[in-house]
């Protein structure tokens, strides 16, 4: 890595890239890039020795086995704990948001354990999978504008009570439980929207990396902008509904 | 005759479809069916004539859907005395169906669905509107599809093209067809025909009894990372087309039968070196021609009159033709998916030559369009690109963090104009995934804008 650059981890896209959330790492980079700084994607594939020195940590969403095989590598390398305790940002992403909990569901349908970098449970849904546009109204904390993505998974993600989801779900399923979509944890960030999430928020990307540079002179989001307008149109028929089994474990806990 | 029960909207359908039928029941190939099965595909023919005529699309969905109301087994009939082939995968299945129906017919007249739908409907109604001496049938079949209609036709031959991720939205998990292909071929008859340089399709054909081996190459290795025998981590040579291995298992590339190597197709078995002349572009295609020509030749075709049978095919379904849009030349070429992509980066003219390339979401293109985010647009720098379709917003997007120049039109006309004016009068190359392909194509014939330049028929 270019000593100076910013690093940018893309966390095992072989095994958890499977919906195009590379494209975080790529936004990120190029945000940076078009402000002056240097900033370069380190891509780390399984078996290969995740950095514990980088400043960002993107990981993406995938099936059920490459999934466990990625929370079982990074549970062995521990870099990203490292990572996190050395004040770094990490954004992460339906499958992504799941390992980083506290336990998951593995592929034979047992309960695994997780990073425990989030305070949050995964456990399997019993309705049909979640599929579709997802809106989200951020916490006020957060400082940001309405979220859109789209979701796709089987899991429901229960926040424990001293976690802070990232918001309310307007539109779709989220985590599927109390309406909540996502946990955050002081610089860890997860989120059910894929999309990728940051081609369609601009200003969750901004929030991110003002976390590692400070403060950001705006850039021209004409594109993402109208992207964004797009799919929050569209989400009310283009949303999974949730039913009746979704809603009825979404009201208990 | 069987007792069948009609519903009145079938009854009348039959009565106005009365003289199709009668002209049917004079064929051999009907007469020698049971009746239900001769009733099921008059009605059938009557239904997709009556839905091609209220403008509702080709009709032999529907068509082949009222059939096999009627008569269940009527694939499993139809596709009685006829040697057929099937070709499945997620990238080239029409080309190669195309390419295939082209050596066969060198046997006779050919049944084949390469320009219709692969579902067993759509192929329950290429087969009963076949003509009566159709001997072979070249037969296209959705992935997913394959062991059904490979149970229900019985054929000579299998035709394995690749497998990589499609429509995200559906979790169309590349392992499970996989899985199923290789029940599917498991205990079968049929020889198999299969690319060899796929892990995941070269696992499933292992299964088969009897395979020739084709290093067709695939550039798209991320969907077979994974072992599909055991999960373990399998490395890829750097060079296309080398030898893949697991590091784990036994599983490896199987030793090659038939190979593409510098525009030539090797055979190992004779030595032969066969030159590859086609009007279809690019290297994809060639493989393509391999596939075909191996599957043709286990048809009793011989290899050179195979090829020189499939150098006329110039577009396929509409894909490679060339079109003029008010005065601008546009060549139309299809990419669905990432692996599709990477094949396509090949076909298309040097820059600055601009580019249109159209995007939808609906079903049939999968509803989550963020597969672009792993197709390296960077390699379109140094020309115009002209985003359009319904997701031309996302792509715009895209393109802006891969650096490209581009502005987006989500009108597709206006968008082949606005490149064409850029190209200062060359032509410019559209690239569209599936249903903006259609879009495309039906936009250009309805408004008669279409005026064919270069258009060979296939």
């Amino acid at each position: 890595m270019t000593p100076d650059a910013i690093g940018i981890a893309l966390v095992f896209p072989d095994l958890l890239g499977t919906y195009g959330d590379s494209g975080n790492a790529t936004i990120l980079a190029q945000r940076l890039r078009r402000r002056g700084h240097l900033a370069e994607v380190v891509e780390i594939n399984a078996g290969g020795r995740v950095p514990d020195s980088c400043d960002l940590y993107v990981i993406g969403g995938g099936e059920d086995l490459p999934q466990a095989l990625a929370a079982q590598e990074l549970i062995e390398q521990r870099s990203l704990h490292r990572g996190v305790d050395r004040g770094a940002v990490v954004l992460a992403v339906c499958a992504g948001l799941q390992i980083l909990g506290q336990t998951f569901v593995g592929p034979d349908g047992v309960e695994q354990a997780g990073l425990a970098l989030l305070d949050c449970v995964t456990v399997r849904g019993r309705g049909r999978r979640a599929v579709g546009e997802l809106v989200v109204d951020p916490e006020a904390q957060a400082g940001l504008p309405r979220l859109t993505g789209y979701e796709n998974h089987g899991g429901v993600t229960v926040p424990g009570p001293q976690a802070r989801p990232l918001g309310r779900v307007r539109t779709g399923i989220g985590n599927g439980s109390h309406g909540t979509d996502g946990v955050v944890n002081g610089r860890v960030w997860s989120t059910y929207m894929h999309g990728p999430v940051l081609a369609r928020n601009s200003a969750l990307a901004d929030r991110l990396l003002g976390l590692v540079v400070g403060d950001l002179a705006p850039l021209d989001d004409a594109e993402s902008e109208a992207l964004r307008a797009e799919r929050l149109r569209a989400a009310p028929a283009e949303a999974s509904s949730p039913g009746s089994r979704w809603a009825r474990l979404a009201g208990r806990r | 005759m069987t007792n069948v029960r009609l519903p009145t909207a079938s009854r009348r359908v039959i009565c106005r479809t009365n003289a199709v039928v009668n002209s049917l029941e004079r064929t051999a190939a009907l007469q020698r069916l049971p009746p239900r099965t001769r009733l099921a595909a008059g009605v059938g023919i009557g239904v997709g004539a009556l839905s091609r005529r209220l403008g509702r699309g080709t009709g032999s969905v529907i068509g082949g859907r009222a059939i096999l109301a009627i008569d269940p087994d009527a694939l499993r009939r139809l596709s009685q005395g006829r040697q057929v082939a099937l070709v499945s995968g997620t990238n080239g299945k029409t080309t190669t169906t195309s390419l295939l129906a082209a050596a066969l017919s060198r046997r006779g007249p050919v049944v084949s669905n390469a320009l219709g739908a692969n579902l067993p409907p759509g192929i329950t109604a290429a087969l009963a509107a076949a003509p009566a001496d159709a001997t072979h049938a070249a037969i296209e079949v959705d992935e997913a599809w394959m062991g059904t209609v490979a149970e229900a036709t019985s054929p000579a031959v299998v035709v394995l093209l690749n497998l990589s991720r499609d429509q995200l939205d559906r979790n169309n998990e590349v392992r499970r067809l996989a899985t199923r292909w290789r029940d599917a071929v498991h205990g079968a008859a049929a020889h198999v025909v299969a690319n060899a340089d796929d892990p995941l399709v070269a696992w499933a054909a292992m299964a088969a009894a009897s395979v020739t081996w084709v290093g067709a190459g695939q550039r798209w290795t991320a969907d077979a990372a994974g072992c599909p025998n055991c999960g373990g981590r399998i490395n890829f040579p750097d060079e296309l087309g080398g030898d893949w291995a697991c590091q784990n298992c036994h599983l490896r590339r199987p030793p090659l039968d038939v190979w593409l190597e510098g525009g030539d197709i090797v055979i190992r078995e004779s030595g032969e070196r066969l030159a590859v002349q086609l009007a279809l572009p690019g290297r994809c295609n060639q493989a393509n021609a391999a596939m075909a020509m191996e599957a043709a030749h286990r048809l009793g075709v011989g290899r050179s009159e195979a090829l020189a049978a499939m150098a006329a095919t110039s577009e396929v379904a509409g894909r490679y033709r060339t079109v003029t849009v008010e005065g601008t030349c546009a060549r139309l070429l299809l990419a669905k998916n990432h692996a599709g992509w990477l094949e396509t980066f090949d076909l298309l003219s040097p820059p600055p030559t601009p580019v249109v390339v159209a995007i939808n979401a609906r079903i049939a293109d999968g509803k989550d369009p963020s597969w672009l985010w792993d197709v390296p647009f960077e390699k379109l720098q140094g020309r115009l690109v002209v985003a359009t379709g319904e997701r031309s917003a996302d792509l715009a997007v895209r393109l802006g963090y891969a650096d490209v120049e581009h502005l987006r039109q989500p009108d597709p006309v206006e968008a082949i104009v606005a490149a064409g004016r850029a190209a200062g009068g060359a032509t410019v190359d559209v690239v569209a995934n599936y249903t903006s392909f259609q879009a495309i194509t039906g936009r250009l014939a309805t408004t008669e804008r279409l005026a064919g330049t270069g258009r060979h028929d296939a």
